[in-house]
């Protein structure tokens, strides 16, 4: 098949969708139906048009993420898609929730590289926090890193979400 | 409830065009131009059934299974150029749908299927025939819609039917809650303002078309592939193929679903390419220098084995869904556009400044002729008393005394050997009468869509070229064809065989014709008769004309069983996993090379 090789990039895509029953359904069918990988997934309503956006972060071929952006346009409540990877800079960030439970040394050590990254400190007990981090993807992991050994015992991440740099918008 | 729509009431609606939700449906559909429905009653649709017993504006084909409503309105659809209209019960009526509306997908037919659906207050509580009808669809759809506000009827009906119909075709269903049916809903007219989202592009790009204009000017062998887009595009883009072949010159191939759109009797065209496709059109397509694909998408059954496809040419591919290009295969000019749009401006842009090279041209056409001089559909039928009957010969003979009776003649096929003999043999001169399943390869395709044609075309003579295997799969609609009086025509080629499947077992599999021999087959001349229709049966070649000419003569339903030679093969065949130019000839000639790769086995 074609896009079989090549060499794989990561595309950030925008999709805005008419925010209808089942939309998000049809744009998940699409990936699992044709095979193709999502790495990130975020949605949310974002105007009181009735629209929402979907960001969704995925792997492939050049070709395969140029099918993917095809098919995503032929999606009937698709208004529009954004391949914001290639359409110029952008940023991207996305939201951790991170459970750590840990007493003595351990938990300051916690504090003090919470502090560091500047995460916000959002639920305390005598022996946990609910750390709050907003950034991008290597920064969270790297934090996750310095965590587990520290007491990580839940996460919760929001996935990725993005947007041109510039003035540039997705219309 | 009023059964009368009536302005000025009150209740949720104020001012509105108020009528139960059953009869809005209708209104809608009549504003859509549906004359007919195919469909099966249930308990979730028997409101709109009530309303259709009340009207007579719009009429009712019953079936006998739900998947047979879809392909009757695939028929109606392909052999008219409108959408066909399905109505079928929540549950198992819907579910039994599904393959219609796959194949329907497959084949960008427009078709809008209108679902009966539990009430909204019992959606989730696993009701009785309860099934969750757009989620079971959603891939099996262009696009879907649950109806669950009143106020949404109306307006989801008319935006069903555009969004069908325009851009690629394809099926829609409209999922309809009972409750939704009962209560009283606003009438709206179908908008104007087109959708907020979905705007599929029909006019090409100015550029592209400048583009490919060159690129053929330029061109030493060009080779046009043409498919079902261009019969979806309507009759007009057909005739503007045929105008820019018979301007320029350039040699023509149609896929199984573009058959009909320039006349088989062109002397350019070079017949069916592909799997079965003719010796000439699969060379030219691998010899080509320019190659110029108008509504059609590189399907696999077209391309062969893709890294050998048409190595040496410089590729224009027109599609009206931009995710077809560059899908299968890498092209230098993509086109995004309708076909007769793009056929128009490429005509025009050709008439100003040149089509190809005529003496390249007259070279490239003599290589084309030695290829012809093959003979890739030859076959040897005797003509002794008592002679077997080949089945290319039925379809020859089929087709030739169809033309001599002069009738308007549409051809379905089921799915098979049957169906790859029929594309080869009978000649399509006009588009839209020719349906067969292309994409899905659904059998038990043919009779229900043949169904669908003779509703739309009541005089006109409906030929279903049928396997005894396909034909079975939906044998209950010989009782719809008995109830609606349609002289509908089922041309059995009796090889007593899963033709295709053994084929594939001789080829692939040494000859273990596992499960795929017509044991304990009926009598189709006794199982027409017990269908009030007429059965006939032709054992050698001396029944064959006779049994033709008495089916065409009468006017009444007919199976004609003509059985046929069981070790017939289809030929040319390019085995799977193997390229346009290794194909296999037939059993006694010459392999072009070809042999059958592990790497094909794997393969379909």
């Amino acid at each position: 098949m074609l896009g079989e090789t090549g060499a794989l990039r990561s595309a950030t895509i925008a999709v805005l969708v008419e925010n209808e029953a089942g939309v998000l359904a049809r744009v998940i069918g699409l990936f699992s139906g044709r095979g193709y990988n999502i790495d990130s997934l975020t949605v949310a309503p974002i105007d009181d048009k009735g629209r929402s956006r979907i960001t969704v972060v995925t792997r492939g071929t050049e070709q395969v993420i140029e099918q993917i952006k095809a098919q995503l346009s032929r999606i009937v409540p698709v208004h529009k898609v954004a391949d914001l990877t290639v359409e110029g800079p952008h940023v991207a960030r996305e939201l951790a929730l991170i459970k750590v439970v840990s007493r003595g040394e351990p938990r300051m050590e916690a504090l003090r590289i919470a502090e560091a990254f500047r995460a916000k400190i959002v639920d305390t007990s005598i022996e946990s926090f609910v750390f709050e981090l907003t950034g991008a993807t290597e920064k969270i992991d790297a934090f996750l890193d310095l965590m587990r050994p520290l007491g990580l015992v839940e996460l919760s991440r929001s996935g990725i979400a993005a947007i041109a740099r510039g003035t540039r918008t997705i219309e | 409830m009023t059964a009368t729509p009536h302005a000025g009431s009150t209740g949720p609606f104020p001012n509105a065009d108020l009528a139960p939700g059953a009869e809005v449906l209708l209104r809608a559909l009549k504003e859509q131009g549906v004359e007919v429905i195919f469909g099966y009653p249930g308990g979730a649709v028997l409101p709109i059934y009530d309303a259709i017993f009340k009207q007579n504006a719009i009429r009712h084909v019953l079936v006998r299974h739900e998947q047979a409503a879809v392909h009757a309105a695939e028929g109606y659809a392909r052999s008219t150029g409108r959408t066909g209209c399905v109505l079928v019960t929540s549950g198992p009526g819907a579910t039994n749908a599904v393959t219609g509306l796959v194949d329907a997908l497959m084949d960008s037919i427009p078709v809008v299927c209108l679902t009966g659906q539990v009430p909204t207050h019992l959606i989730g509580n696993d009701a009785f025939q309860e099934a969750d009808t757009v989620g079971i669809t959603r891939p099996a759809t262009k696009h879907n819609y649950l109806v669950k506000k009143p106020e949404d009827l109306a307006r989801v009906v008319h935006e069903a039917f555009y969004v069908a119909s325009s851009g690629r075709p394809g099926p829609v269903v409209v999922d309809l809650p009972k409750d939704i049916l009962i209560n009283p809903a606003p009438y709206v007219s179908a908008s104007a303002n087109g959708h907020r989202s979905y705007r599929p592009r029909t006019a090409p790009d100015g550029e592209q078309i400048a583009r490919a204009a060159a690129l053929i000017r330029s061109a030493h062998r060009p080779m046009l592939y043409t498919g079902g887009g261009i019969i979806n595009a309507g009759p007009e883009a057909s005739r503007l193929l045929t105008q820019l072949v018979a301007e320029t010159g350039i040699p023509c191939t149609n896929t199984l679903m573009g058959l009909g759109a320039l006349p088989a009797s062109d002397p350019h065209f070079l017949g069916m390419l592909g799997m079965h496709g003719t010796y000439e059109a699969n060379m030219a397509m691998h010899g080509c220098d320019v190659l110029i694909n108008i509504g059609a998408r590189f399907d696999d059954r077209v391309t062969g084995r893709l890294n050998a496809f048409s190595p040496n040419s410089k590729k224009i591919h027109a599609d009206i869904d931009a995710s077809n290009i560059n899908k299968n295969v890498v092209v230098d000019v993509p086109i995004v556009g309708d076909a007769r749009l793009v056929l128009e401006a490429l005509l025009a842009a050709i008439r100003s400044d040149g089509g190809p090279d005529r003496e390249a041209l007259a070279t490239w056409w003599r290589q084309i002729d030695g290829w012809r001089a093959r003979e890739s559909l030859k076959f040897e039928q005797s003509r002794a008393t008592g002679a077997i009957i080949k089945p290319q010969h039925a379809v020859r003979r089929l087709y030739e005394l169809t033309q001599q009776s002069g009738r308007e003649t549409f051809i379905t096929t089921e799915v098979g050997q049957h169906q790859m003999w029929a594309a080869q043999h009978f000649g399509f001169e006009k588009p839209n009468h020719w349906m067969t399943s292309g994409g899905l390869g659904t059998m038990g395709y043919g009779l229900p869509a043949a169904m669908g044609v003779q509703v739309a075309h009541p005089d006109a003579l409906v030929i279903d070229i049928a396997g005894e295997a396909s034909i079975l799969m939906n044998i209950q609609e010989m009782a719809t064809v008995a109830q609606y009086r349609l002289p509908v025509k089922v041309f059995i080629l009796n090889n007593q065989y899963m033709g295709m499947v053994r084929q594939w077992q001789e080829l692939l599999h040494g000859g273990r014709y596992s499960e795929s021999y017509s044991e304990a087959l009926p009598d189709f001349v006794k199982l027409a008769d017990a269908f009030h229709g007429v059965g006939m049966r032709a054992n050698t070649i001396d029944d064959l004309d006779r049994v033709i000419l008495e089916m065409i003569a009468c006017d009444k339903a007919v199976i004609a069983d003509i059985a046929v030679d069981q070790g017939e093969n289809v030929y040319p065949m390019i085995p799977s996993g193997a390229a346009h130019n290794e194909m296999l000839l037939g059993p006694d000639k010459n392999r072009d090379n070809a042999e059958v790769t592990n790497a094909g086995m794997v393969l379909v």
